[in-house]
């Protein structure tokens, strides 16, 4: 048993190790032939001078190639520029499929075997890592034995070598895709197998990996809770919504010629649904395309309120939403890390509810631009004082590079505690109207703070509990690991009825009758 | 205002402290010689097995305090001197107005030969939790002796590092003197299940030295030895009453305290571990060494000592505990042997890992008690119900109301009522099952 764990082990490092060292395995080469068919007609006689130095020279890494052709570029638009030629400034994001077309090597001699040692050989691995646990951890139960005196866990250098990993490729990804080109080329055999008349992006190459990772830790998700039917239901829907809704069914829509959608992401998470070009795709593409409107509006309108009354903002949070099912199955084991304290429930408190007020006003800009065509409010830009800001900040850099880079650092719920504008909502709605709640169990509290620790929301949760109160929070995502790991049966989410739901502290089992009573 | 201090920082204490807090404006200074700050022992053992750290132990952050005034001391208290109500702390004196004694206890030696060498060792103070970390680095075996809770902690803590664990016993079963039979075979079952080597009717007979002082074996009564380079003495504790022992202060096992919590001294209580009642009522012991009973103590002295005299009555009794991974539960009187007056029902699950006990009145079939495990139950509903003295019947009918399992957990109550109705065919239940949608939307 042991032999096979060490073996999956190797297996995955190598797959890893064979990934990362992608990154550098290709050369580009920009020939005169190739920019012909790359570069729009008006775009090649300005840009030709400036590139000219690079046609039929070899770069050995990605990021030279990428940066002399965007610096050619950008040299003609600063000429362009300042000859207030602005009509003849490029706006085309040529790196991408320049990159792309220039790149030769094994990664495109061989890409599906490459694939194929990368994540399928990587499953395997992983999958050779983690099921004999369910055997060699011993009974079913809580094991979390060890978890603060591993580096990857305990932000020891195993986790900041995570974490660090993980940002720059959030940087690439949403910032310099050119530079990733390979790996965008590298996952084109499953596009191609969803999509035959489709081209890997980087967010196919994304969606990919996100789902990778969801499918395989959720597998390892089901073996460490075993125990535990609601984390096994739970464990499973999130995988399910990860694998049909978010990934294959949008690529399937797209096959069809119907818009690509995500029919369980909703407004204000999905910050882009009410952009003109999103609304003017939905309108335009018939009855499908309007019920996709209907079902988007009527999500966050009807659905939010409706089922968080009966079952808190857990029916989302963690058994329906994307960045809950990364959180849930790849992010458990950091979900100790998050910060419980005091401060940290302030900064959360403004930093969650602000963005939600940004991404409202954000969005009543884009609306007012949408529907009156009018492009600026009071001579502002509503793009570029609203919706490029947002998602810049929010979209890109809080959502993706801190939410998950900062997985091994901060915990695995760091942009849903902090940056989720559906997450506030959700919770205010749970907060004042709701029937979900986390019951304390009279007195048997033993203030062992197993509860608090493995919140990855940072809830003090044992501070209610060591009082005998129920534990009514906003950002609680319901997620049953604080019942999961109390030694004692103190916890419980339970819906039921509205009264008493906020009771008063009262600690069962002392008669004397003392000033509290 | 008066100067109230408090010896001892763990649960009683502190409970005492945030209590008078809550509703005097007395002065509050708690003095400990084992922390800094309040922190869970009852999660001692999470800290070693790598589950928390002792961070994490901490009830209130390190601010807590200071915002609430309550004064932390470190320090040792050398003797009290009871006429000029001074402590002494080395050099240092401490004066109170009122003092309360909340010392814990201490953990029980029995004078076995070698009891003291090197690698032998109880668990009960943070201290002892660093000594372990020492003794059990890289051991090729542990013994721990005495089926008690902290027995049963420990060998935990040391399988969680795949250290092998002989577990001596001196009854037939784990936990023997205070759970009953059927139970304490499932715990015994579950123990070996994760490959602990239990010897039941085994006892210690000496403590072997390697000649080095360090420990290298343990042999029993029965001439047996076993080589280990760590024993575990877990076999009980007592009122640790070091302090006032030979004082003015009435002792006997524990510190002797009225129903208001005073020990024979005015303005001298004692709570916690270390107090012993001089009249309990009839369902409570005099001496009642566990977490709950420490807290309501603190919650009832706070009362008395923030104006309003309160005699201490806990209400029905409960505790709860972890055996690896089976929880257990107990709501009023369960005794290892079923009083002469009652008689018991018990199911157990076909899995071997879950059972229920409810001991009832033979005559009346008033329930006096409930033992659960791997069930958990509603503290509340039980509380009421044994308060109601309800019978056997009324219970079993009832019983899914007191179920606290997670959602979709699979639930026993039908089968134990089934059970029920077998063994109780004059006086049967009806069973009904709630609906999925009735579950739903509950």
């Amino acid at each position: 048993m042991k032999a096979i764990r060490y073996t999956g082990l190797a297996l995955f490092l190598f797959s890893l190790g064979l990934l990362l060292a992608l990154f550098f395995a290709s050369s580009y080469t920009l020939t005169e032939q190739l920019f012909n068919t790359q570069v729009k007609k008006e775009h090649q006689e300005l840009l030709r001078p400036e590139v000219a130095s690079m046609f039929g020279k070899t770069y050995g890494l990605s990021i030279s190639f990428v940066n002399s052709l965007n610096s050619a570029i950008e040299r003609v638009n600063d000429k362009k520029r300042a000859e207030q030629a602005w009509d003849q400034v490029i706006y085309d994001d040529y790196a991408g499929s320049i990159t792309r077309a220039a790149t030769s090597g094994v990664i495109k001699t061989h890409t599906t075997l490459l694939f194929i040692l990368v994540f399928v050989v990587g499953s395997i691995g992983a999958l050779m890592y983690l099921l004999p646990q369910a055997q060699l951890a011993g009974p079913p139960g809580i094991k979390n034995n060890g978890i603060f005196h591993n580096s990857l866990n305990n932000r020891g250098w195993m986790g900041i070598l995570v974490g660090t990993l993980l940002i720059l490729f959030y940087i690439a990804l949403y910032f310099f895709d050119a530079y990733i080109t390979n790996w965008i080329i590298l996952v084109d055999p499953v596009q191609k197998l969803i999509n035959p008349s489709g081209q890997s992006s980087q967010w196919f190459l994304y969606g990919f990996l996100y789902t990778f990772a969801v499918l395989v830790m959720g597998v390892r998700m089901l073996i460490k809770y075993r125990h535990s039917k609601y984390q096994v239901f739970r464990t499973i829907s999130v995988m399910f919504f990860q694998l049909s809704f978010a990934f294959l069914i949008p690529e399937i829509l797209v096959r069809l010629n119907q818009p690509y959608f995500d029919f369980k992401n909703m407004w204000p998470l999905d910050y882009d649904f009410f952009d003109a070009w999103h609304l003017n795709t939905l309108t335009s593409s018939g009855g499908l395309g309007l019920f996709m409107l209907v079902w988007g509006i009527t999500l966050f309108a009807v659905g939010v309120p409706v089922f968080v009354y009966f079952f808190g903002k857990r029916w989302y949070c963690s058994w329906v939403c994307g960045c809950g099912g990364l959180a849930e199955t790849a992010g458990d084991p950091f979900r100790q890390l998050s910060d419980k304290s005091l401060k940290a429930w302030k900064i959360e408190r403004w930093l969650v509810h602000g963005v939600l007020v940004f991404a409202v006003i954000m969005t009543a800009g884009v609306l007012y631009s949408f529907f009156t065509g009018s492009d600026t409010i009071a001579g502002l830009s509503t793009y570029t004082w609203l919706r490029q800001p947002y998602g810049f900040f929010i979209g890109a850099i809080f959502s993706g590079v801190v939410g998950t880079g900062f997985y091994p650092l901060m915990g695995n719920r760091v942009w849903c505690r902090f940056g989720c504008p559906l997450a506030a909502y959700l919770g205010i709605v749970q907060r004042f109207k709701s029937r979900f709640r986390i019951t304390t169990n009279g007195g048997q509290c033993i203030s062992c703070g197993n509860c608090s620790t493995y919140c990855e929301m940072g809830i003090d949760v044992r501070w209610y509990a060591q009082r005998g109160q129920n534990i009514v929070r906003a950002s609680c995502v319901g997620c049953g690991v604080c019942s999961s790991v109390c030694p004692r049966g103190v916890l419980n989410l339970e819906n039921r009825d509205e009264d008493g739901r906020f009771g008063k502290p009262i600690l069962i089992g002392n008669n004397s009758s003392t000033l509290q009573k | 205002m008066k100067k109230i201090v408090i010896l001892g920082n763990g649960i009683a204490g502190i409970t005492a402290a945030r209590h008078i807090r809550k509703n005097a404006d007395h002065h509050i200074t708690v003095i400990s010689g084992e922390s800094d700050h309040f922190f869970s022992r009852t999660a001692l053992m999470y800290i070693y097995m790598g589950h928390m750290k002792y961070e994490h132990t901490k009830p209130y952050e390190d601010w807590f305090w200071e915002k609430n005034k309550i004064n932390l001391k470190r320090a040792w208290i050398d003797r009290i001197d009871f006429d000029q109500k001074v402590l002494h702390a080395g050099e240092e004196r401490i004066s109170y107005d009122a003092l309360i004694l909340a010392t814990g206890s201490q953990p029980n030696k029995f004078g076995w030969p070698g009891q003291d060498l090197q690698g032998v060792q109880s668990l009960y103070h943070l201290q002892d939790l660093e000594l372990m970390e020492q003794n059990t680095r890289n051991i090729r075996r542990a013994v721990i002796v005495g089926g008690g809770l902290i027995g049963v902690e420990m060998a935990e803590m040391l399988h969680s590092r795949n250290i092998p664990v002989t577990y001596l016993i001196r009854e037939e079963h784990f936990w023997g003197n205070m759970l009953p039979k059927e139970e304490a075979t499932l715990i015994d079952n579950h123990l070996r299940e994760h490959g602990i080597d239990l010897r039941s009717q085994t006892e210690l007979k000496a403590i072997l030295d390697d000649g080095n002082g360090q420990v290298k074996g343990i042999e029993t009564k029965d001439g047996e030895t076993i080589d280990c380079e760590f024993v575990g003495l877990t076999v009980g504790v007592h009122p640790n009453i070091a302090l006032v022992k030979d004082s003015p202060v009435e002792t006997d096992k524990g510190i002797l305290v009225d129903d208001y919590l005073q020990t024979n001294i005015e303005d001298i209580f004692a709570i916690g571990d270390c107090a012993q009642l001089r009249t309990p009522q009839s369902h409570r012991r005099a001496i009642e060494a566990v977490w709950y009973a420490g807290r309501m103590m603190g919650e009832t002295v706070a009362s008395t000592l923030a104006g309003k005299p309160t005699a201490y009555r806990p209400g029905i009794w409960f505790n709860s505990a972890k055996f690896f991974d089976i929880e257990y539960q107990n709501y009023g009187q369960v005794p290892a042997e079923c009083p002469e007056d009652c008689d018991d029902f018990y199911w157990q699950c076909i899995d071997g890992k879950k059972c229920l006990k409810i001991i009832y009145e033979k005559d009346s079939f008033k329930v006096r008690g409930v033992n659960l495990f791997g069930i958990r139950s509603r503290h509340e509903v039980w509380d009421n119900w044994l308060s109601q003295e309800k019978t056997l019947q009324e219970i079993i009918a009832d019983l899914p109301k007191a179920n606290f399992d997670p959602e979709f957990f699979k639930q026993w109550e039908g089968e134990i009522q089934k059970k029920y109705n077998e063994e109780f065919p004059n006086h049967p239940i009806s069973i009904r099952k709630p609906g999925i949608l009735k579950r739903l939307f509950a």
